[in-house]
């Protein structure tokens, strides 16, 4: 036990410091960019109608003429305090909104996640169980096309079906326009979710289906599900026995490492149904030059793939008995 | 006629997907010239025999803007996914054989470009480079080669201990000529896979961050742009500006992939005669 503890320590150690070098990585990148913020935001016409010294007042405000290395420390010095500046675009502090964005977000990805997951493993059972037959064909298949369409174009399709023909669930946004925050209801907020969470959802299955389906067809060929078949147990009782449970293993790494997909594919579906959430503000911060909100958003979202790998790390150990007992023989 | 066996359908099937790709690429550059060409006469109309695709509301005819943008993707991906499997190559061969340091500092390098989202990372790499197409291209083949470079690694450490590859050093070969005569045929195989099986992710990578705004620019007929123009004109029921395209690039991604798969068949030993 304290062996395994050791090494949750260290990947703890290991996960902060690849933090710090995603945040450097990412400064890096943002500090080479030719894109003038000035030109970005404020446009050249309104720039050339403009005085020197409001010019000049703009540029300290983007920060434009400050040394990189500099600007790097003294943005890592105020991170680390828990300050994470300013964003340009919101005229907010970067934690509030990352802090409002992020609620919006976390909804709609823990749905999918959820969804995804527990779909995607039980349709990867079912398909590797019945390997050959239509409804392996079937699954595979879906799960084949599913791969290679672009997140945002299903997005599109299914807002077009339910949104635009049937006009059954709303267009866009995350609650519905003119309304109060007071007077926004939990159901309100459920059907601006339904959307961009279905369709994550979908997506999402596919890669975690194939895996388990493989994964399945190796488990059931296997030489001990031979020999349990061969003692005459029933298939109902050595798929619950034997097969599940080496199954649910690789299928739960899987899924925990999969949170970068799903943050991937959330900014294609925010930008879609318009969500106000984390990925839309990436995209917002990344056109606009707002350069505090796009490394923090960065950061935050290093944090949340490191976290998923971490924690599957984790429940490798508590979950798999030959890495439990192993560890503490070592 | 005479049943055909599985090596000659799979040979069949990469042929017929390489065949209709390639024509889309060529047909795509052939009518680059039309697909900009606006004609008020005819916008807005729903797909038809003459056309049909449809046109958009600048009466540009939306089948040549889409086979032009395919075009556009598939020189991309080509383009971005031999980069990027290059790089595998190198900096995977490389962590295997050039000792401790070096194999720790690009797996620490894996580790890091993993740990941003994709999405996240190509555009802060678009971002870095000023958008356009030098930043698309930059961005998919930076983000692109960690999943390989990692079986490479994996490869060449096993290779390494191999009893050939012993056998050979005991007999006096000189380090460059084992890599050149029997490491790099061994791997080949592999790497030829694996740059395959990346251009249907670095495709929709690239439709994917064009239809942001972080790609190609908006003038440029890209899958990405059109998508994302289409998506202004969904309320008013123009359905065809969507439809089209998005399931023309669905079959161009799923053509690779076929193409790749069968040849992973061609050339693994264990299945190449089945």
């Amino acid at each position: 036990m304290k062996d395994h503890l050791l090494l949750i320590g260290k990947n703890v150690i290991r996960m902060f410091l690849l933090l710090f070098f995603v945040s450097a990585a990412a400064f890096v990148l943002v500090s080479v960019s030719p894109i003038d913020p000035l030109q970005a935001n404020v446009g050249q016409a309104a720039l050339g109608s403009m005085s020197q010294e409001q010019i000049e007042k703009l540029q300290a405000y983007w920060g434009v003429g400050v040394p990189p290395a500099e600007r790097f420390f003294r943005w890592a010095s105020d991170f680390f305090r828990g300050d994470m500046g300013v964003s340009l675009l919101y005229r907010q502090p970067v934690s509030k909104v990352i802090h409002i964005k992020l609620a919006n977000s976390l909804w709609l990805m823990t749905i999918a996640w959820l969804l995804s997951g527990a779909a995607g493993f039980v349709l990867g059972v079912l398909s590797g169980l019945k390997k050959g037959s239509w409804l392996d064909k079937l699954i595979k298949g879906y799960s084949l096309l599913i791969a290679s369409t672009p997140a945002f174009w299903l997005a599109l399709m299914l807002l077009m079906i339910f949104a635009v023909r049937l006009k059954i669930l709303p267009i866009g946004l995350s609650v519905p326009i003119g309304l109060e925050a007071g007077e926004v209801t939990v159901s309100d907020r459920i059907c601006h979710a339904v959307l961009p969470a279905v369709t994550l959802s979908i997506t999402g299955i596919s890669n975690i289906t194939l895996h388990t389906r493989e994964k399945m067809i190796d488990i059931m060929e296997s030489d001990y599900v031979l020999f349990a078949k061969a003692r005459g147990e029933s298939s109902r009782s050595i798929v619950k026995n034997h097969a599940l449970r080496n199954v649910l293993l690789p299928a739960l790494t899987l899924q925990f490492a999969s949170v970068s997909e799903i943050f991937g594919g959330s900014v294609l579906v925010e930008q879609v149904f318009s969500y106000p959430g984390l990925g839309q503000a990436a995209v917002t911060a990344g056109l606009g030059s707002d350069v505090p909100l796009l490394l923090g958003i960065t950061v935050i979202s290093a944090a949340f793939v490191f976290g998923g790998n971490l924690i599957a790390n984790i429940l490798y150990g508590i979950i798999d008995p030959r890495i439990r007992k192993g560890g503490a023989r070592a | 006629m005479k049943r055909l066996n599985g090596r000659m359908l799979t040979v069949l099937s990469f042929g017929m997907a390489a065949l209709f790709l390639v024509s889309i690429a060529i047909a795509g550059q052939a009518y680059a010239g039309s697909a900009l060409e606006t004609d008020f006469s005819r916008k807005n109309l729903a797909p038809c025999a003459q056309y049909l695709f449809g046109t958009d509301w600048l009466g540009r005819d939306m089948l040549v803007r889409t086979l032009t943008g395919l075009s556009m993707s598939i020189r991309i991906g080509l383009l971005a996914a031999g980069v990027s499997s290059a790089l595998a190559f190198i900096l995977g061969a490389l962590a295997a054989t050039m000792g401790k340091a070096v194999d720790s500092f690009i797996t620490w390098c894996i580790d890091l470009v993993m740990g941003i989202p994709h999405i996240l990372l190509l555009i802060l790499i678009s971002y870095a480079l000023g958008r356009g197409f030098k930043g698309v291209v930059t961005g998919v083949a930076l983000t692109h080669w960690t999943a390989l470079a990692r079986v490479i690694r994996g490869e060449v450490l096993q290779l390494k201990e191999a009893p050939y590859i012993k056998a050979a050093q005991k007999l006096g070969m000189g380090r460059l000529l084992i890599v050149w005569k029997h490491m790099v045929p061994h791997l080949f195989p592999q790497f030829l896979v694996g740059l395959i099986m990346m251009f249907p992710h670095a495709i929709l990578h690239e439709a994917s961050i064009t239809f942001l705004g972080f790609g190609l620019p908006p003038e440029q007929p890209a899958i990405g742009i059109i998508l994302s123009e289409s998506m202004k004109h969904l309320a008013m029921g123009r359905w065809w500006l969507a439809v089209f395209p998005g399931l023309l690039l669905v079959l161009t991604v799923v053509l690779f992939d076929m193409a790749g798969e069968s040849l992973r068949k061609l050339l693994a030993p264990g299945s190449a005669h089945r």
